[in-house]
């Protein structure tokens, strides 16, 4: 057993176990305290699959904004009989059949593909990365872009992640502005 | 099992998925289906992030994509607060059963 095999089970299971905490608690404040454990296992395994910004992007973006949002909608919405909603058993036996089903059938996938050993060049590091959404494809070592092997030649293009880059950036100023305007406070007019 | 393989990752972010399709199935807050949504995306991320890890074709394609999935879940995290609140300030309640007015 070495260090990261010790590190990845301990992991694994806690992100589990948080993950199956959040389909079995009832009350939706439990259920946004077990999603931050489980987001903060996710970051963690980023850690040890060697993707440190996709780490670290993880817990600022999603543990520091999205689930502060989440929490936000729990507080203004959770009080009373909401916070505790009951499902009928007959709910949770399709649900957790679906569940169970879709595992069986990812697991067999998973285990069809085989154990790949991580290939030997390192991780891409954030300048990388931040040049890519530039639009800089010049990588080193060369030819590792969209699923071509590293040791075939290939064709370089100029733009490699510049439109989609812009198109999320925009994408996300319009959600933005259009949640803002959803759930604006309606200024009632008096007759 | 001495060294850390591709198969390990593979499988919990199986289970991560699986967990958020039970999730989005059985709660009845429209909070908590949110919340099975973001563990959705939470394991497909983990699918790709480990694909960029093992698979030398996918080296940077995998975590730029992973992190175009992160800002997309908080805009969609956003987008559907919005409409939970606007929602719950019509009709005082966040089950989803109770949203079928467009029921045909």
């Amino acid at each position: 057993m070495s260090l990261p095999v010790i590190l990845f089970v301990v992991v694994a299971t806690a992100t589990a176990v948080s993950a199956v905490g959040v389909v079995a608690s009832r009350n939706v404040v439990r259920m946004a305290v077990w999603l931050l454990f489980t987001l903060i296992g996710v970051a963690l395994i980023y850690f040890l699959l060697g993707a440190e910004f996709a780490g670290a992007a993880q817990l600022i973006v999603y543990v520091g904004g999205t689930l502060v949002l989440v929490v936000f909608g729990v507080m203004l919405t959770a009080h009373g009989p909401l916070r505790e909603l009951r499902t009928r058993r007959a709910e949770w036996v399709i649900g957790g059949t679906l569940g169970a089903a879709l595992f069986v059938l990812l697991a067999a996938v998973s285990l069809e593909l085989g154990t790949k050993e991580p290939h030997t060049a390192p991780a891409p590091g954030t300048g990388q990365i931040g040049l890519t959404f530039l639009g800089v494809t010049e990588t080193n070592p060369p030819g590792n872009l969209s699923g071509v092997p590293g040791d075939k030649p290939i064709a370089r293009t100029r733009v490699a992640y510049l439109l989609p880059f812009e198109i999320v950036s925009v994408h996300l100023l319009v959600v933005l502005i259009g949640a803002a305007y959803l759930a604006r406070a309606k200024r009632r007019v008096k007759p | 099992m001495t060294e850390l393989g591709l198969t390990p990752f593979l499988l919990l972010a199986a289970f991560l998925f699986a967990c958020g399709v039970a999730c989005v199935t059985v709660k009845r807050n429209a909070i908590g289906v949110l919340m099975g949504v973001e563990l959705i995306l939470n394991a497909a991320n983990v699918n790709l992030v480990a694909f960029a890890r093992f698979n030398s074709g996918f080296r940077l394609d995998g975590q730029v994509f992973a992190l175009m999935v992160v800002v997309l879940a908080a805009a969609e995290a956003a987008v559907a607060l919005a409409i939970v609140l606007n929602f719950y300030n019509n009709h005082a309640t966040v089950d989803v059963d109770e949203a079928n007015e467009l029921k045909g």
